[in-house]
């Protein structure tokens, strides 16, 4: 961290004299490309609703957590709604009914949950405000370094099933025809994006986490002819506007959170319209 | 012009063969297929014919290992030996994501190479899948998104992947649904040359009558359990047949 901040000090930006700003820099680098990575693979999958619905299980992961007493309940929140994930692919894949039906179920009994075990007892649900809006100010050098160990794991699922990832959510009929275990790699996937959920709402939000999640693929794949191309923008694109956001976030005093995914939209709005000329 | 005929499970000598044996599938107490008995042999042409909800599917999937079924499906070398079956299999076209930005090297890559995907392939990577793409005289076919490709296109694309690795036996679901009459000609042409030069056996899902009697040496006729069995000619002439299909005798394929 010493080394980041030395960096960041000898570049003399005025935005970033302060140690929360600089950490706040360090989180969105580390951020925009999990989440850029993320992305691709719940929007090839059709997963952006299910995706959203396991941020509102991480809330209740963190609702549990501190009830618990939890010390840190951000690790009690991750384990939770890795959990949660996990009993919601069973049953998804256990029921005849449709899968946005289930997620409808879920995701709502888990808010509900959430907030039944926050108000117990006459408490009141303001402090649990920062998980919905979220503060990407409030990082400590401790949580950036948890996060750059997640964005490693990621990269490293990446590296290794990729390929399959992306065969299994663009036809898994064909995928498991040629032997690809169809079923652990969607479990691996959804975990993934458990608990990534989990660790960022509280610097993202949970009410604007999913687009983070779903608008750099869903504008990319307007530009992109290929998965080397879909990837690059991706991940770019939400670097991009991670860093735009936190600067804007910073000059207009307003949620980063938000920002990012505002301008997040107007890269899937302009994508739109250029969406005819990649052909 | 018919390699191999045995239009009835027969013996299975000096040809390698998959015998499906009493497979029977059950879901949620219902019986999809009953007791299927069913044996092919390399080089032939195989074409599953049935109504819809017949369970043509489910007997794929069955085969695929994809359901679980009660029965025995082996698969036995010329030898007589018995060995591990490889399955190529052409998915029907489209459930394909017509938005998806996945390129037909992509798709390659994906499925047989360990390199990501989303790095820029290797030389040896691209010539390995235009060689695959040479099976079905599509090279030209490379770089193009699958969302833009044709029905036809798009069936030969799958088929020349279905044939990397080379397996014992290539099944097709639907092959000729959104493939205009040109396309069709043309894609079972090249599963006849397939078929020949690599005496592979091919089974095939279809609602496309006319063209069984040119190419197919044996016709499945499916619904729940076999209804008939035999040459093209005998199926489609059968009483079964017509029934199966509500045509009350005579044939209008």
């Amino acid at each position: 961290m010493s080394v980041w901040y030395a960096f960041l000090n000898a570049l003399g930006i005025r935005m970033f004299e302060m140690d929360f700003m600089k950490n706040a820099l360090l989180a969105v680098l580390l951020l925009g490309p999990l989440f850029g990575l993320l992305s691709t693979m719940i929007v090839t999958g059709k997963m952006s609703f299910f995706s959203d619905a396991l941020g509102h299980s991480g809330f209740t992961g963190i609702a549990i957590g501190v009830l618990c007493g939890a010390v840190q309940p951000i690790y009690f929140a991750v384990g939770l709604s890795v959990l949660f994930a996990l009993l919601f692919s069973f049953v998804r894949s256990r029921t005849s009914q449709s899968a946005d039906t289930i997620i409808g179920v879920f995701s709502s009994t888990a808010v509900a949950l959430g907030i039944f075990i926050v108000t117990l007892g006459g408490r009141s649900f303001t402090k649990f405000n920062r998980y919905l809006i979220g503060d990407i100010l409030s990082v400590s050098p401790q949580e950036i370094g948890l996060l750059a160990l997640v964005l490693l794991a990621v990269v490293l699922l990446w590296g290794f099933g990729a390929n399959h990832l992306v065969l299994t959510a663009v036809h898994p009929q064909l995928a498991s025809s040629r032997g690809i275990a169809t079923k652990r790699n969607e479990t691996l996937f959804t975990v993934a994006i458990a608990i990534v959920v989990t660790l960022a709402m509280s610097w993202v939000g949970l009410m604007v986490i999913n687009s983070l999640l779903v608008l750099p693929a869903a504008a990319s794949r307007n530009l992109a002819r290929n998965l080397r191309q879909y990837h690059l923008l991706s991940v770019l694109s939400a670097l991009l506007c991670g860093l735009l956001g936190l600067c804007a976030a910073y000059w207009l005093g307003c949620s980063a959170g938000a920002t990012i995914a505002l301008l997040l939209a107007v890269y899937f709005a302009v994508s739109f319209a250029l969406r005819n000329r990649a052909a | 012009m018919i390699p191999h005929l045995h239009p009835h499970t027969g013996d299975c000598e000096h040809a390698c063969c998959l015998k499906i044996e009493h497979l029977s599938v059950h879901i949620g107490g219902e019986t999809i297929l009953d007791n299927i008995d069913l044996h092919m042999h390399c080089g032939q042409m195989v074409a599953l014919i049935g109504p819809n909800g017949a369970g043509k599917s489910t007997l794929i999937r069955a085969i695929l290992g994809q359901r679980e079924y009660e029965g025995k499906i082996t698969f036995h070398e010329a030898s007589g030996k018995e060995a591990k079956l490889r399955i190529g299999y052409v998915p029907q076209s489209p459930a394909f994501d017509r938005g998806d930005p996945v390129s037909v090297m992509d798709l390659f890559t994906c499925c047989i190479f360990k390199r990501p995907a989303f790095l820029r392939p290797t030389k040896a990577m691209r010539e390995k899948v235009l060689d695959c793409l040479a099976n079905v005289h599509g090279e030209a076919l490379i770089d193009k998104r699958i969302g833009t490709l044709s029905g036809g296109e798009l069936q030969r694309v799958l088929l020349a992947l279905a044939l990397e690795p080379m397996p014992n036996i290539l099944i097709l679901d639907e092959p000729l649904s959104g493939v205009d009459v040109e396309g069709m000609s043309l894609l079972m042409d090249m599963l006849d040359e397939i078929r020949k030069k690599f005496d592979l056996s091919i089974l095939m899902t279809t609602h496309d009558f006319t063209m069984l009697e040119q190419y197919c040496d044996q016709v499945v006729l499916l619904q729940g359990k076999i209804l008939r069995r035999g040459t093209p000619l005998d199926v489609l002439n059968s009483e079964e047949f017509a029934q199966a299909f509500h045509m009350g005798g005579g044939t209008q394929a």
